[in-house]
């Protein structure tokens, strides 16, 4: 019975909202003006990142504050004490992981340094950094993490630090978060590095905290 | 109809499908599952509506890269949570309370 109430009405609610997107939407703002003509004081040139990191500078902010205080409640939940796995370990499984993790962190810088002008950026970056560290896990290769220390609690949560400097910075310029647009390209760089940084250890972070064995002590 | 509605359809169909799945399903693995597939389904519906007409609108695209992100990280702090419950009690689903 239950089911089947959950089931009709999920239905209902997916006609009623594909029939309201069907209908021609009036817009009362056209966004992508509002970017377009104000492309030239953002620093960058592909519209994606300067939304990001300029004109919605906040949401990025407070979107890596996000992660970190996720990676904190992990981190604070406390180590399971029921976790035996048994990992496969293959010469080649390694060996393929070994070429494989340099190549990934040159395909990161890359991202990182494309997105000033075609898709990509801090988070595609940090997303491949993460994974890397990911495949060198699960193949054996790097062990699971346990408690963070100095250098590695820096490295988390640099990329928030530098980006809240910045916007610190700039109060005196005027409002939070808005760059002067000679110096924008360079902030948004300074900024992007350290959160590509922090982000690729914050997901790998999020993976390899997890999966740590409580008698794992390296 | 455009590609860009056709993602959107899809999307609103997804979010359905995940929010019955939230509702109904007892294992807290596949309601986190559930959770993502109804996430996938609003960020279909943010990425097909931005692209509506001839140049896609980057404000929404932003938005769902934020949103990516966040999912990720809501997603491992619900799988940390999950892992817990089953290291505490055994089980993989919310203990049910008789009223």
């Amino acid at each position: 019975m239950k089911r089947f109430v959950v089931a009709s009405g999920a239905m209902a609610f997916a006609v009623l909202l594909i029939g309201a997107l069907l209908e021609p939407l009036p817009s009362g703002v056209d966004l992508r003006v509002a970017v377009a003509a104000n492309m030239t004081a953002s620093g960058v040139e592909h519209p994606v990142t300067a939304v990001l990191l300029n004109f919605r500078g906040y949401d990025t902010l407070l979107e890596i504050a996000v992660l970190l205080l996720a990676l904190i409640v992990i981190l604070a939940s406390g180590i399971d004490t029921t976790s035996d796995r048994s990992r496969a370990t293959s010469s080649i499984l390694q060996t393929l992981a070994r070429l494989a993790a340099p190549l990934m962190i040159v395909v990161a810088v890359y991202l990182l340094w494309a997105g000033a002008f075609r898709p990509g950026g801090a988070f595609q970056a940090g997303a491949v950094l993460a994974s890397a560290a990911v495949l060198l896990h699960l193949t054996g290769l790097l062990p699971s993490w346990q408690a963070p220390l100095l250098t590695l609690r820096w490295g988390l949560t640099a990329g928030f630090l530098i980006f809240l400097a910045v916007a610190a910075g700039l109060l005196t310029q005027g409002s939070l978060l808005q760059y002067p647009p000679a110096q924008a390209g360079m902030l948004i760089l300074l900024i992007e590095v350290g959160l590509t940084l922090s982000l690729g250890l914050i997901l790998a972070g999020l993976f390899l905290f997890l999966s740590r064995d409580p008698g794992d002590d390296s | 109809m455009s590609s860009g509605l056709l993602f959107a359809c899809v999307g609103a169909l997804l979010f359905a499908m995940g929010i019955a799945g939230v509702i109904l399903i007892g294992n807290l693995l596949r309601r986190v599952l559930a959770f993502n597939v109804m996430g996938s389904g609003a960020f279909l519906i943010l990425v097909g509506l931005a692209q509506r007409n001839d140049v896609p609108d980057p404000v929404p695209q932003a938005m769902v890269l934020t949103g990516i992100v966040v999912a990720v990280a809501a997603t491992a702090l619900a799988l940390a949570l999950v892992r817990r419950l089953h290291a505490l009690t055994g089980k993989l689903e919310l203990p049910t309370d008789e009223i």
